[in-house]
């Protein structure tokens, strides 16, 4: 063992005292930080988890993000071409040609597709009105991009398979019409058409507004319901990693035309959301770490004033300046070290014990807990945090050490 | 043949009020001498001795240590002389309170690192035999007297078999007995393993003993009573 490491040993071992005070400060930081984290990382992931699983990864609309160029900027690229008065051509809204553009998104890896039109429709039963919009749907799809079918209270999506003449409707709006499965409403469209339809289906996914409006019928059936044969005007795209999303809705915005949305585009407010939690999250561990390293920097400032005879000592034997500065390095190293090993079996501790703590979010009917991320990054950084403050602690301390001028002490004895 | 040898050595503190500490100071000490600095207080005694242990630089003034100019030498080399070349005695015995008697011993020896574990031990163990405290060795310095602490100090200064042994006042703190017990020590060392031994005392009895005093008045070393 080197002879700076030992004397720091025995320096720390010949004040225990301090020395577990200061390694009590850097275990605590080190568990709070990690309890802190993983509950925060937890309920990020987890809220994440629910927009992500909720609102699809990639939306593709039956939309232009610019309008289209004009055969004039064409033919002459370089001039100033000046068009005015040009009204869109009417034609039958949604995405033309829908099958060959979900093909072609379908030879992308990592990602499952399902064509969707909706539309604005009215729903009536016995006298009431509930405004809504009707997804027409083709179940063995959807089930691959959408949880409804988890948030399936009766009946299944597959029943609009079986039965082309079936809606689904939400909790909300059965509770509201008092209606059960098996029973008819009508459903009207913006331009006049209606139609009764049996209820094959009840969901709940715990958003009151979404229970109440939103309804899902077979794709055939809407498309002759909103006269729009053939057409969709919605793609939604479930990627295996949602973190892809951006990139993913740019390279099938490039390739089709049509305007893709991310779920990170539509939810950027509440991504900054996140960040700003994050920043607040980080704040306080870092607040924690600093104050156990002011105790880290106590102690060693002590042993500093105390030893600075041994430090004038040691120099006349022979020490030099670097040699010195070590012995206090290695003290804050090893309060460290020791220290971050300590806090990440309590840390963990805090981490299980948490995780067993019930929770009942909305719309979720079995047992919850709260979320808690076990991911081995925040294990690292808390190691990295603590290690560093400890070390950032000591130097000064050790600075001062490695100034001891050995005359001026000897010659005050 | 001389092994450290001063000349023309001036030591000034700058400040408010600039003071001259040591004030141009030759002298040449040989191996195997036994020499001691004596001066009234404030004399320059100590400063002259930490100038020539290399603790502390000279304002001016050249110094040659086994024949090499240390005058020159950073700090970091200065240190590396005094691990290898120079042992210190102080007044108080300043031994490391939290470990053994062999491990103040033998701390030297481990920073310059060239003996094994086993064989640093047994060069410790044989350095406080040769001074009689070798029963001591695992005891920790506040359990020994003040003669046995004083003679574990000397052991440790010649740790790493020095060229000169520096001691600041080293009887200083001690009784009578045991004073005339480190005084024999010193003058032993110089006389039969031939290190040169230079000590400040302002004992006379202990003085007496020495092959050649040198004193000091107001930093500059007074002829005739020298």
């Amino acid at each position: 063992m080197p002879i700076q490491l030992q004397i720091a040993l025995t320096h720390l071992t010949s004040r225990k005292r301090q020395t577990l005070v200061s390694l009590s400060g850097v275990v605590l930081g080190v568990a709070f930080f990690l309890a802190v984290s993983a509950l925060m990382r937890g309920s990020e992931q987890d809220f994440i988890k629910r927009l992500v699983d909720n609102s699809p990864h990639i939306t593709v609309y039956d939309e232009y993000r610019h309008p289209q160029i004009q055969p004039a900027q064409l033919r002459w690229p370089d001039g100033a071409v000046h068009i005015q008065h040009l009204t869109p051509k009417t034609e039958v809204r949604g995405i033309r040609s829908y099958r060959e553009k979900l093909a072609l998104i379908e030879t992308l890896p990592g990602l499952r597709i399902a064509p969707v039109l909706i539309g604005p429709v009215v729903l009536s039963f016995a006298g009431r009105d509930q405004a809504g919009s009707l997804s027409g749907i083709i179940p063995s799809k959807m089930k691959t991009v959408s949880t409804i079918q988890e948030k399936m209270q009766q009946g299944s999506l597959d029943a609009l398979t079986a039965n082309p003449n079936g809606i689904i409707i939400g909790r909300g709006l059965s509770d509201k019409f008092q209606i059960g499965l098996g029973r008819n409403l009508s459903v009207a469209t913006q331009d006049g058409g209606s139609r009764v339809m049996k209820v094959v289906g009840i969901f709940r996914t715990g958003n009151a507004i979404y229970d109440e409006s939103q309804s899902f019928a077979n794709l055939k059936r809407a498309q002759v319901m909103f006269d729009r044969p053939n057409r969709i005007n919605r793609f939604i795209i479930q990627l295996d990693d949602p973190y892809q999303a951006r990139d993913i809705a740019h390279r099938i915005e490039t390739a089709i035309a049509y305007k893709a949305t991310s779920w990170t585009e539509a939810s950027e407010d509440i991504l900054s959301l996140l960040t700003v939690r994050n920043i607040i999250m980080f704040s306080v561990v870092l607040a924690i770490l600093i104050v156990a390293s002011f105790g880290i920097y106590n102690t060693l400032s002590t042993i500093v004033i105390e030893k600075t005879r041994d430090i004038a000592i040691l120099k006349s034997m022979g020490f030099h300046a670097n040699d010195i500065r070590l012995i206090f390095l290695f003290e804050g190293s090893i309060i460290g070290a020791i220290g971050s090993v300590f806090g990440l079996l309590l840390g963990a501790g805090l981490m299980h014990i948490l995780s067993t703590i019930e929770v009942k979010p909305p719309g979720v009917t079995e047992k919850a807990f709260l979320p808690i991320w076990w991911g081995i990054e925040q294990f690292e950084l808390a190691v990295l945090f603590a290690l560093s403050s400890c070390i950032l602690a000591a130097y000064l301390p050790a600075r001062r050490a490695g100034k001891v001028h050995p005359v001026e002490i000897l010659r005050g004895a | 043949m001389s092994i450290l040898k001063a000349e023309n050595l001036v030591r000034r503190l700058v400040g408010e009020i600039p003071v001259t500490l040591v004030d141009d100071i030759s002298l040449e000490i040989q191996a195997g001498e036994f020499v001691c600095i004596m001066g009234p207080s404030g004399s320059g005694k100590s400063s002259l001795l930490y100038l020539l242990g290399l603790l502390d630089v000279a304002s001016s003034g050249q110094l040659w240590l086994d024949n090499e100019n240390v005058s020159r030498l950073n700090e970091d080399q200065l240190a590396n002389r005094r691990l290898e070349k120079l042992g210190f005695v102080f007044q108080f015995h300043f031994l490391l309170a939290e470990f053994t008697v062999l491990a103040n011993v033998t701390l030297p020896m481990r920073r310059l690192g060239r003996l094994s574990e086993t064989k640093l031990n047994q060069r410790g163990m044989a350095l406080l035999d040769s001074l009689g405290v070798a029963d001591q060795s695992h005891k920790y310095p506040h359990q020994l007297s003040g003669g046995q602490r004083q003679r574990v100090a000397i052991a440790r200064a010649l740790a790493n078999d020095p060229l000169v042994i520096l001691a600041d006042e080293p009887t200083g703190n001690l009784d009578t007995a045991s004073g005339a017990l480190v005084q024999q020590i010193l003058r032993d060392l110089a006389h039969q393993t031939g290190k040169a031994v230079v000590a400040v005392t302002h004992d006379p009895v202990f003085a007496s003993s020495a092959d050649r005093r040198i004193m000091l008045i107001d930093g500059k070393i007074n002829p005739d009573l020298s």
